[in-house]
């Protein structure tokens, strides 16, 4: 199999995540849509990494995933709030900075 | 030429004086009328003292000279701050002194109710060096510090009591009209500066033969126009009758005596000038001539004792300017005419000061009368020199305004009958208003109230004024014996050839003489054997009432001037607020329109940002894309 499938993937996942980012108004899922984007640039990181044959791509990944990480507490305490004073989990609803 | 080192201090002395009057402030309220006047009589002595040495020399080494120091020196263009005393500055340096250190001891009393009567003493002294810097500069340069020095003496005393606003007023008319005086010296300066490369009367004086005439026409405008802004002459005699805001002894010594006169000194001072430009010279003469008759016709109509003085000065004046616009034969006699109009004009003046010291500051002579009684003195020193204005032999103005009449009327040509006549005529009119003041103030009936107490001033005050008559009846007697100051200032002007006597002497005199009686005998028909109205009549010909409102000067100066400069300034205000406000105003509101319009991009939807960042990103790639292709 060639190691070309594994950025193929990355590229579907990207896409799929980005598309998803896009047109889903549910926070909630966005939220996960953009996750799925991280993972897919990790996927390229450590393909990447297999292909040169160095671990730069793996340790770039393990910080991805710390920032993943760091990213879904701060950004679900910002949905579960936005939630709490505003009975709604639709990003369309947080549209107050344009007034 | 000779150096000496003691001319420095003629200024010194009074500027000392005012600057530490000036610096010292209240502390010196006690004695500093006392240091000034000191100090003012010491440059006197000073100036006694250089006319004793200049006396003792040969006619050829008697102009001085002292360097103070190098003033500008650029490239080839080099100008030393250097004074000059020759026989005309003499001159004046003993008028300005003189005359200037009586009016100080009159001023001790007069002003001894002004709680700042230092101020007033600085000033006096401010004006006295200024004065003499004027006449003792060795060049145009030199003399124009002065002549900006006595502005601003000028300005400073006739606003002297500023908390009136219309005295505050007088002073700044004053200030402007003159200031358009010194844009015509500046003016001349660079003329002199650019086209012949110097600014010293020396240096003026040897390129003047080989210069062209334009040059020397158009230097010698510009200085007319300096001499008719600081000489009240037509057209910018305007300021003189407000600046009779200012106290009394400034009038007699600035008003009268010294300053105004600086416009005769300028031209006299520059006859090389006007005699290689012959239409400058002309110009002047026409100046003078009707300054002479405009300020005679001025006087007739004024009830306030010191603007007939004001206009009589500026008529004195007008005779001085035209003798000295008739060339060599004319610069002598105007010289004297200068010196005994000194004398008679700041006694006269020193009077006027006496009778409204006596008189609760009233100045309106129809609210005088049969003050003679009452001021014994005054009257007396007041009619030497009303004799000596109007030219009673042997009073000082006779020998001088006859010489002056007598030199028109052989200047030759249709001019000279023209001239002459003006000042036959003129000197009718001065005999007729002259009188009027003097029958108004001390003869005719009393028209004052009876709170008035009407009294003799005080020595101080008489003092100067006695010592001032004496020299309204000798020094027209003096200066012309043996045609004494005509010799010494000959050295100074260029030889001239005789013009061809029109009018001998002897018919000159008579006629001034028949003219000055036939004045007299109507102001005394119309004044003094009739009654005056204590409040001026207002059913009067429409002569008298232009005459009233100085022959419409200031409506000419409104109209032609003023309104125009008042349509322009709000036509430039139109403009900066349109242009200028509207450049600077447009740039923020196109800053502002931009910034809402770009302010619609911002949704506020996260989902078109993050369409946004995609769109963005993938752009950023392609571009990357093409390029590293």
């Amino acid at each position: 199999m060639s190691i070309n499938n594994y950025l193929y993937l990355s590229a579907i996942l990207f896409t799929i995540g980005a598309v998803g980012v896009v047109v889903r108004r549910n926070a909630i899922v966005v939220f996960m849509c953009v996750e799925l984007m991280l993972n897919a640039a990790n996927l390229t990181l450590v393909t990447f990494s297999r292909i040169n044959g160095t671990l730069d791509g793996q340790v770039v990944a393990f910080f991805t995933m710390v920032v993943a990480a760091c990213e879904v507490v701060v950004g679900l305490a910002i949905i579960v709030t936005i939630y709490r004073s505003r009975r709604s989990a639709s990003i369309d609803d947080a549209s107050l900075l344009k007034r | 030429m000779v150096t000496n080192n003691g001319l420095v201090y003629l200024i010194a002395l009074p500027l000392f004086g005012a600057l530490s009057l000036l610096l010292l402030g209240r502390r010196a309220d006690k004695w500093g009328h006392l240091l000034a006047t000191a100090l003012s009589a010491s440059s006197f002595a000073v100036g006694l003292l250089q006319l004793s040495q200049m006396l003792g020399r040969a006619t050829e080494n008697r102009p001085v000279t002292q360097k103070l120091f190098s003033w500008i020196s650029v490239g080839s263009f080099k100008v030393d701050a250097s004074l000059l005393l020759d026989q005309l500055s003499i001159c004046f340096v003993l008028l300005i002194t003189g005359v200037g250190t009586l009016i100080h001891i009159y001023s001790i009393s007069y002003m001894s109710h002004d709680h700042d009567r230092r101020r007033f003493f600085a000033y006096l002294n401010l004006f006295i060096a200024a004065m003499l810097l004027l006449v003792l500069g060795d060049s145009y340069l030199n003399l124009y510090v002065g002549w900006e020095g006595v502005g601003l003496a000028s300005y400073l005393l006739i606003g002297f009591w500023n908390q009136k606003p219309a005295y505050a007023t007088a002073s700044k008319k004053a200030f402007v009209m003159n200031r358009i005086g010194d844009m015509g010296l500046s003016f001349a300066i660079m003329i002199a500066f650019a086209s012949l490369g110097t600014v010293s009367f020396t240096g003026v004086k040897e390129h003047a033969h080989h210069a062209s005439e334009a040059t020397m026409t158009a230097i010698g405008i510009m200085l007319l126009v300096a001499a008719v802004g600081k000489s009240a002459q037509f057209p910018l005699q305007a300021w003189l009758g407000d600046a009779m805001a200012g106290p009394t002894p400034v009038s007699a010594l600035i008003h009268a005596a010294t300053m105004v006169t600086a416009g005769v000194y300028l031209i006299v001072r520059s006859n090389f000038v006007f005699d290689a430009a012959p239409t400058a010279q002309l110009l002047v003469v026409i100046v003078g001539a009707i300054t002479l008759m405009f300020g005679a016709l001025v006087g007739t109509a004024k009830d306030d004792i010191k603007k007939a003085l004001a206009a009589s000065t500026m008529s004195q004046i007008g005779y001085m300017i035209l003798g000295a616009g008739l060339g060599p034969a004319g610069y002598a006699f105007a010289i004297m005419h200068l010196l005994t109009h000194g004398f008679f004009k700041a006694g006269m003046f020193l009077g006027a000061g006496s009778v409204m010291h006596g008189m609760n500051d009233e100045v309106n002579m129809r609210r005088y009368g049969a003050l003679r009684k009452f001021m014994p003195i005054t009257f007396i020193t007041f009619g030497f020199g009303y004799l000596a204005i109007i030219g009673v032999p042997p009073f000082a103005g006779f020998y001088s305004k006859d010489m002056l009449i007598e030199t028109a009327f052989n200047s030759g040509g249709t001019k000279a009958i023209l001239l002459g006549s003006t000042a036959l005529l003129g000197a009718a009119i001065t005999a007729f208003y002259m009188t009027r003041v003097m029958i108004l103030t001390f003869t005719s009936t009393k028209r004052w109230d009876d709170n008035q107490h009407p009294h003799e001033s005080p020595i101080l005050m008489w003092l100067p004024m006695a010592i001032l008559a004496i020299g309204s009846v000798t020094s027209g007697f003096l200066l012309s014996r043996g045609s004494a100051l005509k010799n010494w200032l000959e050295p100074l002007f260029e030889s001239h050839g005789e013009h061809e006597e029109l009018l001998s002497p002897m018919v000159v005199s008579s006629l001034a003489l028949l003219m000055v009686a036939l004045g007299v005998a109507i102001a005394v028909m119309k004044y003094q054997l009739s009654d005056v109205d204590a409040v001026a009549p207002q059913d009067v010909s429409i002569f008298t009432r232009i005459a009233r409102r100085d022959l419409l000067q200031d409506d000419i100066n409104e109209a032609l001037f003023m309104r125009p400069g008042q349509v322009l300034t709000a036509a430039l205000v139109k403009v900066d607020e349109s242009v200028v406000d509207g450049a600077v105003r447009g740039i923020g509101q196109m800053a502002i329109s931009s910034g809402s319009t770009l302010r619609r991009t911002q949704t506020g939807f996260v989902r078109s940002y993050a369409m946004l960042i995609l769109v963005g990103a993938a752009v950023l790639i392609a571009a990357i894309w093409v390029v590293t292709q």
